[in-house]
């Protein structure tokens, strides 16, 4: 799991343009929205893009995703949980 | 009716690796190999903190910059200062990325991000929140820059009271060829605005 969830810091200043933040700068819990990483809502498109592409994850409903975006550890839970690829 | 008299108090270029402000030479980067590149050059030489920048398209970039480095020394924007900006190439830097996409149905995944970024006047949004404007916006299509055009929008925009300043011209990018002109007019200034006057800062 601490793999899958540093491969998700990787790709989320990949995919997200975070060009001024380091991998060791976000915590496994820190919220990536509001406060925290301060990720808009054209980034948790991308990131349900994300899932689908990367991981085989199609998000039924978007609102999920709010849940699922709470923070790194959430989201490699949920992605070990129900990943097809 | 007397006709109001205006003026060109600020320009900025951004034309071949280089950066000019009123006419002088404020950075260069002959190095640059590309327009990302050269961007990210300026946004470190202003030494901007604005992390959305970097999820900018490269058009919305050029011409982000350029209202930064006319807006540079300006205390305070007033909120009603208008944007009429214009280009040639719309969109279609990034309508191509947007495109590639989306052509391979095996492989479907449009990037929100990048569509986003599929009209030019998202420009003006940037340069809006940015400085906090609240204001007429207006972005033309065109074959080359009308200076004749833009003076006369602008000189109405003022003349109506929508707007008390307008930051106005030419931000156009296709493959990597880029042509950036903006010009800050208000009640004062040295330069008086006439569609000669902003074309020859134009062509400087």
């Amino acid at each position: 799991m601490a793999e899958l969830r540093e491969e998700l810091k990787e790709k989320l200043i990949e995919q997200l343009s975070l060009e001024d933040v380091e991998v060791s700068e976000i915590g496994d819990d820190d919220p990536l929205f509001g406060d925290g990483l301060g990720l808009d809502s054209i980034d948790a498109l991308e990131l349900i893009v994300l899932l689908e592409k990367d991981y085989g994850i199609k998000l039924k409903d978007p609102k999920e995703g709010k849940a699922i975006f709470e923070s790194i550890s959430v989201m490699a839970d949920y992605i070990s949980k129900h990943r097809t690829k | 009716m007397i006709r109001e008299k205006y003026y060109i108090s600020d320009f900025c270029v951004i034309r071949d690796k280089k950066v000019f402000k009123n006419g002088t030479e404020v950075y260069a980067d002959s190095e640059a190999l590309s327009v990302k590149d050269f961007a990210k050059g300026i946004y470190k030489f202003l030494d901007l903190k604005y992390p959305k920048f970097h999820k900018m398209d490269e058009l919305c970039k050029l011409g982000f910059l350029a209202s930064e480095v006319l807006l540079k020394d300006k205390e305070k924007v007033d909120q009603d200062t208008a944007l009429v900006l214009s280009n040639q190439a719309s969109s279609l830097d990034t309508d191509r990325k947007h495109q590639l996409s989306i052509q391979d149905r095996e492989n479907f995944y449009p990037s929100p991000a990048v569509f986003v970024y599929t009209l030019p006047n998202i420009i003006m949004g940037e340069i809006s929140i940015k400085n906090k404007m609240k204001s007429e916006n207006a972005f033309f299509v065109t074959d080359n820059f009308d200076a004749d055009f833009i003076t006369l929008y602008s000189e109405v925009l003022m003349n109506t009271g929508k707007a008390t300043n307008v930051i106005c011209g030419w931000v156009d990018l296709d493959n990597d060829k880029y042509d950036v002109f903006l010009a800050f007019l208000s009640k004062k200034g040295n330069k008086e605005l006439t569609k000669e006057e902003l074309n020859k800062l134009y062509k400087q």
